[in-house]
């Protein structure tokens, strides 16, 4: 008898839509911090090829990851010395 | 071959300190011998947990400063005599914790310990990154709630990337286990809890063990008593079943009831 009163809650099922929130929420979490860790990596890499054929700034390469849902874009962004500097120098 | 366990959660008041002492405590009753080590530089709880506070006389930091010798600073628990704790400073600067500093220390308490058992302070910072940095494992305590968990995540992470098994081992990276505490099976039926399998799903590391929810916790720190020493307690029991999985004992997953009767229970004259 007091089973039943005891297997009849009231399932607020909160706790259902926690999960929900947390699986996305975790899914974004995660590829910001995969972002994070490549960006760095892939600065370097990208400046040391452009510093065999031309002689740049250490911070001169800049690079932004952007994502999106139907599209991702990777803009790149190197600063090089203009002609004229060139010419003085 | 000692081991380093770091207790971490990234989010605070998770119960991380009630893990170290009742993990430290349960190692010892084992015989192992075993030092909790408190990195939460400026709070200081783990002694007070512990309930050796008015026997402190040095700490880590001092140790790290070169103020005291290690030996001076770890206090031995009068219950156990295969337990010690080394407490922090109530210090507050915090670059008091140096790497080096750090690694020395450990360094010394592998030779003596077969545990050292480090609880991280919250958050991801300083502290908590020096707490994980030389750990062999992890334990990640954890609550079933959404911010604890995202944290949790979130700090598994950073074992994968911020330590020394991470960036300098060659071998195996720090070995994560879950420690789901302050567990409410009630709420948990009720829907208003998170269930074990689905925080499972998520953060998808092996279980060390499910802590539920109980009165008895407050009533061990009350009197400074690691809670595997309450035989009654409920979390106790399940303290003891995780410290047999963490030694690699295969038993099966349970949340031992609570002791204190249900209102329904104590009407029908059920109650234990
Ligand atoms: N299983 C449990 N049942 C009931 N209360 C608990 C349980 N575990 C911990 N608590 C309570 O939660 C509070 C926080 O616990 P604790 O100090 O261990 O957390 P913490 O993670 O170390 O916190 P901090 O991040 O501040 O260091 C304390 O009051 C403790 O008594
Ligand atoms: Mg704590």
């Amino acid at each position: 008898m007091f089973r039943f009163l005891r297997q009849q809650p009231r399932r607020s099922d909160s706790a259902k839509a926690a999960k929900e929130r947390l699986q996305i929420l975790l899914a974004h979490d995660r590829s910001d911090r995969a972002r994070d860790d490549l960006l760095p990596l892939l600065q370097r890499d990208i400046l040391e090829v452009v510093k065999r054929h031309m002689r740049v700034d250490s911070d001169a390469v800049e690079i932004k990851l952007q994502r999106g849902d139907d599209m991702s874009s990777l803009e790149i962004n190197i600063e090089v010395p203009d002609a004229q500097s060139r010419q003085a120098g | 071959m000692a081991k380093t366990i770091v207790v971490t959660s990234g989010k605070g008041g998770v119960g991380k300190t009630t893990s170290t002492a009742a993990i430290g405590a349960g190692l010892a009753k084992r015989g192992h011998k075993t030092v909790v080590i408190d990195f939460d530089v400026g709070l200081r709880n783990l002694d007070l947990i512990m309930g050796c506070e008015r026997r402190v006389v040095f700490d880590l930091i001092n140790v790290i400063q070169g103020d005291a010798k290690l030996k001076q600073a770890l206090v031995k628990d009068r219950r156990l005599d295969t337990l010690s704790v080394l407490p922090t400073s109530q210090t507050r600067d915090k670059d008091a914790l140096t790497p080096e500093g750090v690694e020395k220390v450990l360094g010394e308490l592998k030779e003596e310990f077969d545990y050292i058992i480090c609880d991280s302070p919250a958050g991801i910072e300083r502290g908590a990154h020096l707490a994980m940095y030389y750990a062999d494992e992890a334990i990640v305590v954890t609550n079933p709630e959404v911010s604890s968990v995202r944290d949790s995540d979130r700090v598994l992470g950073l074992l994968n990337s911020k330590t020394w098994r991470a960036e300098k081992g060659d071998g195996d990276p720090v070995k994560a286990h879950l420690l789901l505490t302050r567990y409410d099976t009630d709420r948990v039926a009720k829907g208003e809890m998170m269930p074990i399998d689905d925080v499972l799903e998520i953060l998808a590391i092996p279980l060390l063990g499910i802590i539920p929810e109980s009165t008895t916790v407050l009533r061990a720190s009350n009197v400074g008593m690691p809670v595997v020493m309450d035989e009654k307690s409920n979390a106790g029991r399940a303290y003891e079943d995780a410290v047999s999985r963490l030694i690699g004992e295969q038993i099966e997953m349970r949340i031992p009831p609570e002791e204190r009767p249900s209102l329904l229970r104590r009407f029908l004259g059920r109650g234990a």
